[in-house]
């Protein structure tokens, strides 16, 4: 299949005012015979069924949490992105569209990120204009930082927790519409599948999560704005409930996954502490600005640490190594999210990690408490400080982090054209859950800008460009085509309960994040990921006849959602790795160690890989086929990434 | 650690419900309070019976979605969510009772989980300033002194996770109503709609079946946030104001 991306025409920077004005425009009184359902209330799907309903049209929003304020974007801290150019420093549109292709490591459209740089500047606007209460300077004018290696302060933020404050003035505006009857919320209700009526998306196909009902709804249209996937690995920065199901299940029934092995690890993580772990915390990448990253010289002082006989505190500053300020003297500490991780691993490996396990590295306030003084660190980052101590029982401010790399962000997801449709008609996916504009690499500070940008400013102007060659008329729910998902979906619960096997779901999620985090984590290589990909088939024979499901349908019954959820992620690991497979170049978050430079950094292969990846479900078993959009760069000069 | 965990059980919203003891005989100090759960609940699958059902999500402290009543308080003896608790702050041989919140406007719907979509109906009435998307200033076109930002910011940092309605023994919302309604009140783009606001959604509170306030200050001895008495002083201030000028003409 022909992937047609659909980037408009014309010069770089008019090519989304040009768009605006080509596409189709519902009428306003019109736009009331339009049914959207928006799957996912984080700041995609919240903004996006807001401003739906904002327009008039009516919309049906699903979470599975018990609020729409409980989805994951909560928990982003840093900041958010946006060209505003405040501080006088040199930011411009171009600039913030250039960081952003550059720092994907030339894995995304120049059309889109553009688009993104653009509307980055309104989103600000709106969420002043909703109360979010950003950071201020004593003038009352509002405050920047620099983040995530940038060279200029563009990054808005509210304390530690800027997710939670744009999470929350999406809520209310989507809480508004609510009170205004034109979105109707479904709480704790999850999709699990969706419903195509001639060739066009047409509704989903839902479990009540309290009741086990399952539910069809039916709309003109179907927004997924479900998050990233990065769960597959078992431990991740995700919430415990973020899953692809959704995602999955719209692949399946024809929409393509992009770049499904691009997958963010996070340099700054609260290290792993025993079998029982659940989940892994961030620590903001803002502490990088004034923490300095170093292991020991020595294997052997790093040992005596490990063993509690020596304290970092009194290990001397010669034989300590800042092995990022050592490599790479311009950037330092600063160094983009793969870089920065591919380095702790590399000298964990050596055998100079330093907590029990081995796998940490010393993040260390020292000198900026030294610099700053204790209550200015502790006015930038208290909330971060205190959270490590909760977890860890250290105190940050006497001895210094230990963090260590995690999954944090999938910049992999669903294919998108330029108006954010799949490539199911009438099927959108927005944020995380798209594979859109982060390339092979996120910058930090651009998750929360990219998920406002699609649901605020984005979808809202080209979901009319399609609704408006879409006939008014309803399809029932008790047509075919919902009867014929609703029993798939009912039969699949039923093969769940009755196979009562002796391994939990639990149990095989942990053995999938296992081979996932070994073969397809931080660097692949072919043999490796050949293994995996015989591991991955193996575990979903065994799943699908030794997974053992408690309780029944018509209940609240947790076992049965994550069972749901695992099933798919097993399928989706499977495609992770033919995608990293297939792609032997190294690029961004991508990794591969047949493709390095002599000084061991990615080395990309621009004349082979300069494509999106985008695989199509054949069914059952089969391989999937890999289609290619080709990326078209006439404003940017590819270049090998370096941060020396 | 041996630990001894009392257990509210409740199949689903019309069972009676009992307490149930379990036996715990490994627990590490590093886990979290729910990872101790993680394990019991394995435990409880492979002898073929049902978890303990329980509410929680991003275990950050952030979303506000756990909710434990752990020996008498919500979210234990630390001021922090129950995801943020570890098992350091117990002693080996503790006997640990766990309940749902209580609360009639937060009806139990299995186990550990209740169902607090009257917050959401709270929020819904009045708790945003009514912008739609677009057409809005600049960011930077009204200053907000920083003090004000700051204070706005501290109410703002409400989870809505009700352990302040757990806490009190009237189940009184009136700490999560007032920092939303103080935020609000503090920033310049909440003032349009500012006694509309108040008034409204200490009307859905009531209406929700939430108690009255007493001021004992339970709600903000609990708060994982620490969301501030202050907060309940200003919305009976706005509240009173609104009333005695009412734009509800």
């Amino acid at each position: 299949m022909k992937l047609d991306s659909k980037i408009p025409e014309g010069p770089l920077s008019e090519k989304w005012s040009k768009h605006k004005f080509n596409v189709k425009l519902v009428n306003p009184a019109n736009k009331r015979k339009y049914d959207i359902i928006v799957v996912g209330t984080g700041l995609a799907g919240a903004s996006a069924a807001a401003s739906f309903g904002e327009l008039g049209y009516n919309v049906k929003a699903f979470c599975f949490q018990d609020s729409p304020r409980r989805a994951h974007s909560i928990a982003a801290q840093g900041g958010i992105n946006a060209a505003k150019n405040y501080q006088n420093d040199g930011d411009s549109v171009f600039r913030l569209f250039y960081d952003t292709v550059k720092g994907g490591d030339y894995r995304s459209r120049e059309g889109n990120v553009h688009r993104l740089a653009e509307v980055s500047v309104n989103i600000i606007d709106q969420c002043v204009a909703q109360g979010v209460p950003f950071a201020r300077e004593y003038g009352g004018l509002l405050a920047n930082r620099s983040f995530g290696g940038a060279q200029v302060s563009r990054t808005f933020y509210a304390r530690g927790q800027t997710g939670q404050q744009l999470l929350l003035g999406a809520y209310s505006a989507l809480s508004r519409q609510v009170a205004n009857g034109k979105v109707k919320l479904h709480a704790r209700e999850e999709m699990l599948d969706l419903v195509m009526v001639d060739g066009n998306a047409r509704g989903i196909v839902t479990r009540n999560l309290i009741t086990g009902k399952i539910e069809s709804h039916s709309a003109h249209a179907v927004v997924l704005a479900t998050g990233g996937y990065g769960n597959v690995f078992y431990l991740s920065t995700n919430a415990m409930g973020s899953n692809v199901t959704a995602a999955w299940r719209a692949h399946k029934k024809g929409a393509f996954m992009a770049n499904p092995c691009f997958t963010q690890i996070h340099p700054t993580c609260i290290p792993v502490s025993g079998d029982h772990q659940s989940k892994l915390t961030l620590m903001s990448e803002s502490l990088r600005n004034d923490g300095r990253v170093w292991v020991p010289k020595t294997k052997e002082d790093a040992e005596k640490i490990r063993k509690g006989q020596l304290k970092p505190t009194e290990l001397a500053e010669d034989k300590r190594d800042y092995y990022l300020e050592r490599k790479y003297p311009s950037f330092g500490n600063l160094v983009p999210r793969d870089v920065a991780s591919r380095n702790a691993k590399e000298v964990c490996d050596e055998g100079r990690g330093v907590n029990a396990t081995g796998l940490a590295v010393y993040l260390d306030f020292a000198d900026a408490i030294e610099r700053d003084g204790e209550d200015l660190i502790s006015a930038k980052y208290g909330n971060l400080f205190d959270m490590y101590q909760q977890i860890t029982g250290e105190n940050p401010y006497k001895t210094p982090m230990k963090i260590y790399p995690a999954v944090h962000y999938t910049m992999g997801g669903l294919w998108v054209d330029y108006n954010l449709m799949t490539t199911i008609p009438g099927c959108y996916a927005i944020g995380e859950a798209n594979f859109s504009d982060h390339g092979a690499n996120r910058l930090g500070a651009s998750a929360l800008m990219q998920g406002l940008a699609d649901g605020y400013f984005v979808l809202p102007y080209t979901i009319g460009d399609y609704l408006a060659n879409v006939p008014y008329d309803k399809i029932p729910t008790d047509h075919e085509a919902f009867k014929k998902a609703e029993a798939e979906v009912k039969e699949r619960i039923d093969k769940l309960l009755s196979i009562n096997g002796s391994k939990t779901v639990d149990e095989f999620h942990k053995d999938l994040g296992h081979i996932m985090w070994e073969y397809c984590g931080m660097s692949r290589n072919e043999a490796g990921l050949k293994k995996a990909k015989a591991e991955i088939k193996k575990l979903k024979e065994d799943y699908w006849s030794n997974v053992k499901v408690i309780g029944s349908n018509e209940e609240l019954n947790m076992s049965l959602e994550k069972a749901n959820r695992v099933a798919d992620f097993i399928e989706l690991g499977e495609l992770m790795i033919d995608d990293a497979l297939n792609r032997s170049e190294s690029c961004g978050g991508h990794f591969r160690e047949e493709s390095q430079t002599e000084e061991g950094e990615a080395k990309r292969k621009d004349d082979e890989f300069s494509y999106v990846a985008a695989w199509e479900y054949n069914g059952e078993g089969k391989e999937e086929t890999l289609n290619k959009e080709d990326l078209v760069f006439e404003n940017v000069k590819l270049t090998q990434r370096s941060y020396k | 650690m041996k630990i001894k965990l009392k257990v509210w059980r409740q199949k689903n919203a019309q069972d009676k419900g009992g307490f149930k003891t379990y036996n715990l005989d490994d627990v590490s100090e590093d886990m979290s309070f729910l990872e101790m759960f993680d394990v019991l609940n394995e435990d409880l699958v492979k002898k073929n019976e049902d978890p303990v059902h329980f509410d929680h999500d991003c275990r950050e402290g952030i979303c506000g979605m756990c909710s434990m009543y752990i020996n008498g308080r919500p979210h234990g003896p630390k001021q922090t969510t129950t995801c943020q608790l570890h098992m350091r702050s117990f002693n080996d041989g503790d006997t640990i009772t766990v309940e749902p919140w209580r609360a009639k406007a937060f009806p139990v719907v299995k186990d550990l989980v209740v169902d607090r979509m009257s917050f959401d109906k709270i929020i819904q009435s009045g708790g945003y300033v009514s912008v739609n998307t677009g057409g809005v200033p600049d960011a930077n076109e009204i200053p907000i002194p920083k003090k004000i930002a700051d204070e706005a910011f501290d109410a703002a940092t409400c989870i809505g996770c009700g352990a302040c309605v757990a806490a009190c023994k009237n189940a009184s919302a009136m700490l999560f109503v007032s920092a939303k309604v103080s935020q609000l009140a503090m920033l310049p783009q909440g003032q349009v709609e500012r006694k509309t606001r108040a008034e409204n959604m200490v009307a859905t509170m009531d209406a929700e079946g939430f108690g009255a306030c007493t001021n004992t200050g339970a709600c903000s001895a609990e708060c994982p946030k620490g969301i501030s008495l202050e907060n309940i002083a200003r919305l009976n201030r706005e509240f009173l104001s609104a009333k005695a000028s009412s734009d509800n003409v």
